[in-house]
């Protein structure tokens, strides 16, 4: 993609005839103010050039109105570029809006053929992975039944079921993983994982940095049209998310007391890439701006979810809170160990008044880390299991043959 | 031009599954199903029975059999090419879904519309020809020129559709346009009456292009005659120019579609 531009036009366009004639008429007798027209253009992309290799997986982040669904649209060819050129290699599919294609009144059935006719696949190319599709929407029993008597958990399936089996050469996705329950969207992981390994190179659009990280290894940051960051997905999204705080720190000036520095290190000092398990370290400093009294701070771990999984401060623990002079500056470390399973953790800091509920500050995130363990356990805590004992028993050692036995039907366990 | 062409035969198939399902859609949970696709025209063909009606009675002569199978043979093609027209009007801006987020050629969905009010037309046939044989109108070599006549009618329904439906998306007030041009085209269409009834001055009104294919298919299958070559010809033009034109014309707007619907 190279210098790519898209402008839209803000405002309502004449879109009757009964409003453009009238209009045109007028525009013959003055001269059209081009100030005007100016002001209502709007540039949703603006000078956007970058590359993605063969095969590669390729993030794109930034926040509501980034221009991220704009790009979509402009390399899937639903839209033309205002200015600039750009070149798709091979058989472009995108999983923009799932289900877009599907007709209420059609059984699953045949919204499969229609949609899969809609993503460009022929009658037989569908016949031959129809129960493939099927299968991975584990809606067997429903496929003959009208789309509308779905509920929307399963249209969704369905739709990602479809859009799945396209085997493009280009993929483009846009924040569509996050339908259906937590076994269906295991299962969209999986087989967008599977779709990179057989060599689609894969467009990812999302809000959901987790997934992100997970499958790209480069990203691109979009930030009001413009391209802030392109590199290794890592160092991209720590630039995200610290723009997120900075666009919610504006009335500093307001403040009383200030969170100025919040540092994480382990043993070897700071950094951001620990092993589940490990020791470390949190340094926080406060700084008064006038008189606060009875401070504490707080100190909470979200999940990528943005949910809170471990949440503590200086006052529970046990330390008493503490007063700011304007200038005055208070230090803290919380030493914690990272009990938990791999993944990306957002630690976050505030600066609290228990008995008001007034909160005075809050980096959230004050960094972002990333965990990793070499076992593979899953969950969200990390309870470091060890599997002391493992065998199996000849069916006689235990005599629990009714187990076993065709005579068990009634249900019940009889051990002899 | 021919790199457009190549990718709307690539998508051929769902230009089949789009028609399909308004097929599909317009006979499921309906009352009639299948007697949808001939309750308008049988009344068409009841009005215009009527008409002619009027006619002998003031001509002071019997009405005949050939009549009503003139005005039968004429009032299919009509249905059809209005249905089409009007399916095609609206086919883009009721898929505001499919045209703002998937990338096909989009002038699949006029077509779609013409080949599912095809269907109709095919289905009511089935109906014209017990009619005809009840009528014992008979056959001659020329019914050979059927397929021919029905083909120019659906290139210019084609035509006329992808221009309509185009340029409904852009200007919404297009489709009552349409809707008043269809409801008193008939009346300026020799559907009811045919052109020799208003002598030599009639032959004006096969200016209007739809007018000589009918007159040809009257004359192929009800009065046995061949059709007027030389008017079907400036049909035939006119059919070409309203595609390939319909063509290019939808196919220039068609970038700006996502962002205007």
């Amino acid at each position: 993609m190279e210098h790519v531009y898209k402008k839209f036009h803000k405002g309502e366009v004449f879109n009757s005839l009964r409003d453009l004639i009238p209009a045109l008429t007028g525009r013959m007798f003055r001269q059209e103010d081009l100030s005007e027209s100016d002001r209502r253009e709007f540039w949703a992309l603006r000078d956007i050039s970058f590359e993605v290799a063969e095969g590669e997986a390729f993030g794109i982040i930034g926040h509501n109105g980034a221009g991220k669904s704009t790009m979509l649209k402009l390399l899937s060819r639903v839209m033309k570029p205002s200015r600039g050129t750009f070149q798709v290699k091979g058989r472009v599919s995108a999983l923009i809006e799932l289900a877009a294609g599907f007709h209420q009144d059609l059984t699953g059935r045949e919204n499969i053929y229609l949609y899969g006719a809609i993503l460009g696949m022929t009658r037989a190319e569908i016949t031959a992975k129809f129960d493939d599709i099927v299968g991975f929407s584990g809606l067997e029993e429903f496929i003959d039944t009208p789309v509308k008597r779905y509920s929307s958990g399963m249209y969704a399936r369905l739709g990602f079921s479809v859009a799945c089996h396209v085997n493009p050469d280009v993929l483009l996705v846009d924040e569509v993983l996050s339908v259906g329950d937590w076994a269906f969207q295991r299962r969209c992981v999986e087989r967008m994982k599977e779709v990179i390994r057989g060599g689609a190179t894969v467009l990812f659009v999302s809000h959901n940095m987790k997934t992100v990280s997970e499958f790209c290894q480069r990203c691109l940051f979009l930030d009001r049209g413009r391209v802030l960051k392109i590199g290794p997905v890592e160092e991209v999204i720590s630039t995200y998310l610290n723009r997120a705080q900075l666009s919610t720190l504006q009335d500093v000036s307001e403040k009383q007391a200030l969170i100025t520095s919040v540092r994480i290190r382990d043993e070897h000092g700071e950094g951001t890439r620990f092993q589940s398990g490990d020791k470390v370290w949190i340094d926080i400093e406060v700084t008064g701006r006038s008189l606060c009294k009875k401070l504490a701070v707080q100190f909470y771990i979200k999940d990528e979810e943005h949910q809170v999984v471990f949440n503590t401060s200086t006052e529970r623990l046990g330390h008493g809170n503490f007063n700011l002079e304007a200038g005055e500056v208070f230090t803290c470390t919380f030493e914690l160990s990272l009990n938990m399973t791999a993944g990306m953790f957002h630690p976050c800091v505030g600066v609290f008044r228990y008995d008001t509920q007034t909160s005075y500050d809050r980096w959230e995130p004050a960094v972002t880390i990333y965990v990793s363990h070499d076992e593979d356990v899953r969950g969200g805590v990390n309870c470091f299991p060890k599997v002391t004992r493992q065998e199996v028993h000849p069916a006689w050692e235990k005599s629990l043959t009714g187990l076993v036995s065709e005579g068990s039907g009634s249900g019940k366990l009889e051990v002899k | 031009m021919r790199e457009n062409l190549r990718e709307l035969i690539k998508y051929r198939e769902l230009l089949y599954m789009l028609a399909y399902r308004d097929i599909k859609v317009r006979y499921k949970q309906s009352v009639m199903g299948f007697l949808w696709a001939i309750l308008m025209p049988v009344l068409i063909v009841m009005a215009g029975v009527l008409v002619r009606y009027g006619y002998v009675l003031i001509a002071g002569k019997h009405l005949e059999p050939s009549d009503i199978a003139s005005v039968a043979v004429k009032s299919l093609p009509w249905a059809f090419l209005v249905s089409s027209i009007r399916f095609g009007c609206n086919s883009l801006v009721l898929n505001p879904n499919l045209v703002t987020k998937v990338y096909f050629p989009k002038e699949i969905f006029p077509m779609a519309a013409v080949l599912a009010s095809l269907f109709d037309f095919l289905v009511a046939s089935v109906a014209l020809i017990a009619l005809l044989l009840a009528f014992r109108i008979g056959w001659s070599v020329y019914l050979l020129w059927t397929p021919v006549l029905i083909a120019m009618m659906v290139i210019l329904a084609a035509g006329v559709g992808m221009i309509v439906s185009a340029a409904s998306l852009f200007f919404r007030d297009v489709k009552y346009i349409v809707e008043i041009l269809l409801t008193f085209g008939i009346f300026f269409t020799p559907v009811f009456y045919d052109t020799s009834m208003l002598g030599a001055k009639g032959k004006w009104l096969l200016l209007n292009p739809i007018a000589p294919i009918l007159d040809g298919l009257s004359a192929c299958v009800a009065l046995h005659e061949p059709p007027d070559l030389r008017w079907l010809g400036y049909s035939l033009g006119f059919g070409l120019v309203a595609i390939l034109g319909g063509y290019v014309f939808f196919k220039h707007l068609e970038p700006a579609f996502a962002e205007s619907i």
